[in-house]
């Protein structure tokens, strides 16, 4: 279902239904008028994906029918076996991991998830983790180098959580750790951010020798809704913000902090899941193809350099 | 308050012991022995992004510049601490909230690896709202590089101090400055991931007293000690006597 404030997508929402409920009649004869309206739907969305703004991206990467961690895993790997808890404190539902088989191989799996429905949405918090989804997630991380397992993490959180007991436990900690370790694993990371890449709390699953994003993610220092309220003192200016943050998948790979951009079907990740996995699919095994002739000393050296080379300053020092 | 009787000591109220925040100049005056350089003040800052929100981010730059003097919020000093060599990085609450764009991230960085070729202790002085915005996603990419320099200086055993001052949130936090392999703050220095009006606004409750602060990260567990000012060179100088052996026989 569409937020209400997605009304730009409300028109192919429209036709969608109605291409849906005349192929539902028992009846039949309608071929001509679904295949008409079929066509109207190409060229409309055609035209509403191509003059998206940004702060249009930011909604269709938060669509509440886009694709999440576990709906990869359904449509990518097999022998999927999910392990629960940080051993200090509980297990968030926000971040799932585990491990399963992708292409012959044996992976590790790190992801946010929002949960689908109010109920599973709840229960996951939004996708915004609690210090023990990062520190769950770097249990995951540590198995995988004992065992020799390429991590793949899939990105989509507003953010980390900020609450009382989330403070009280150290969500700031368990992010930096997060960052060191992962920037040390002697194993392939390779990190696709899905749909919403939420500053910090995204990052702590981010380090990666390869950084893909969904066409039409996001993933940004601050939300545009936080960005507005902070420096235009109005949170009513959250397009503004978006346009000033340059947070789209395109954005980021013109600043070189991404490495690709992943195609998404004709009108979004929602539309059409099992492609949007595929595609997915294809651009990991290549990568995990291409890391695997890596040492794991080449590993950890070519995710520092990666990282190393970000931010733009005057006045370099020639060292 | 007499502003004099403030400025004669350490900025700390002589009744209640309160910790005013004081400059970057001021806080090296403090730690560092008489003599000491510093590096990296070519590195400046520039416009990614051509960022413009009420103003652009080219003249906010300048009129902080200006302001302060310093060309952005955190300065690099070789020195020594009671005669122990150290590479000191402080940051400026007064540049632009001591927010941590391109050039906080990378002279961190360059003071982790200065640190590396010196074989020397690094001690970095937080103070920061949190990545600062007008330079978007690069911001937050600091994070990561200083991160990942901070893990040569644990494979090398070089020490690393994290000292945080009022206030020390956001990016910052969850970064390098609960990295160290101490954590010392300031009393009653604010420290935190989400700053305090986040919080309340998500969780639609006021917060206890004394939440977020030092005091309260002591007894959570995320700091090692809190130090009063006037006591914190003495008490960095005793932490690195105790860990710079291995420095010395690698020498």
């Amino acid at each position: 279902m569409a937020t209400t404030e997605q009304n730009f997508e409300q028109p192919l929402v429209d036709l969608r239904r109605r291409i849906e409920e005349l192929q539902g009649y028992p009846e039949g004869g309608h071929d001509a008028e679904v295949e008409r309206l079929r066509r109207t739907l190409d060229k409309c969305t055609r035209e509403v994906f191509s003059n998206l703004n940004r702060w249009q991206k930011t909604l269709v990467a938060r669509h509440f029918d886009r694709p999440y961690t576990l709906d990869y895993v359904e449509h990518l790997m097999s022998d999927w076996i999910e392990i629960h808890g940080d051993r200090r404190f509980s297990d968030d539902p926000a971040i799932v991991t585990g491990f399963a088989t992708f292409r012959g191989r044996s992976v590790c799996v790190v992801g946010h998830q929002k949960g689908r429905g109010t109920k599973q949405r709840i229960r996951c918090n939004f996708g915004q983790p609690r210090p023990e989804g990062y520190r769950k997630a770097l249990r995951a991380f540590e198995l995988a180098e004992k065992f020799d397992l390429p991590v793949l993490t899939f990105v989509d959180t507003p953010g980390a959580y900020p609450g009382i007991g989330a403070e009280e436990r150290g969500q700031a900690e368990a992010i930096a750790r997060n960052l060191v370790e992962m920037a040390s694993l002697k194993v392939p990371v390779i990190v696709t951010v899905t749909g919403e890449g939420g500053s910090g709390g995204a990052l702590a699953l981010g380090i990666g020798n390869r950084v893909f994003m969904l066409q039409y993610s996001i993933y940004s220092v601050i939300s545009p809704e936080g960005c507005a309220a902070i420096l235009w003192k109005d949170q009513n200016r959250k397009a503004d913000a978006a346009e000033a943050l340059r947070l789209t998948a395109p954005d980021l790979l013109d600043l070189g902090v991404v490495d690709g951009v992943i195609d998404e079907p004709l009108g979004g990740a929602h539309v059409d899941v099992p492609t949007t996995c595929a595609r997915v699919g294809d651009v990991l095994h290549q990568t995990l193809e291409e890391l695997a002739q890596m040492s794991p000393s080449q590993l950890v050296e070519d995710r520092h350099a990666k990282f190393r080379a970000l931010g733009e300053i005057e006045g370099r020092p020639h060292l | 308050m007499y502003s004099k009787e403030l400025e004669r000591g350490d900025r700390i109220c002589p009744k209640c012991g309160f910790h005013f925040r004081i400059s970057a100049q001021q806080r090296i005056d403090l730690l560092l022995d008489t003599g000491w350089e510093e590096l990296y003040s070519q590195v400046q800052p520039s416009d990614p992004l051509s960022f413009k929100d009420t103003k652009p981010y080219k003249e906010r730059l300048k009129l902080y510049q200006n302001r302060t003097g310093d060309e952005d919020a955190l300065l690099v000093i070789a020195g020594s601490i009671e005669g122990m060599p150290v590479i000191l990085a402080v940051m400026n609450y007064a540049f632009m909230g001591g927010s941590m764009g391109s050039v906080v991230g990378e002279k961190v960085t360059l003071a982790a690896e200065e640190a590396l070729r010196r074989r020397a202790p690094l001690i970095v002085v937080a103070a920061s709202g949190g990545a600062r915005m007008q330079e978007g996603i690069l911001s937050l990419m600091q994070m990561a590089k200083i991160s990942a320099a901070l893990a040569r200086l644990r494979e090398e055993g070089i020490p690393y101090i994290s000292l945080l001052t009022d206030p020390t949130t956001g990016g910052v936090t969850a970064s390098f400055a609960m990295l160290g392999d101490l954590n010392i703050a300031e009393p009653g220095a604010l420290i935190g991931f989400a700053g305090p009006r986040v919080i309340e606004q998500t969780i639609r409750q006021s917060l206890p007293e004394g939440f977020q602060r030092a005091e309260f990260l002591l007894e959570k567990g995320f700091l090692d000690m809190v130090v009063p000012r006037t006591e914190m060179k003495e008490t960095l100088a005793r932490a690195l006597r105790h860990f710079s052996g291995r420095l010395a026989r690698s020498a």
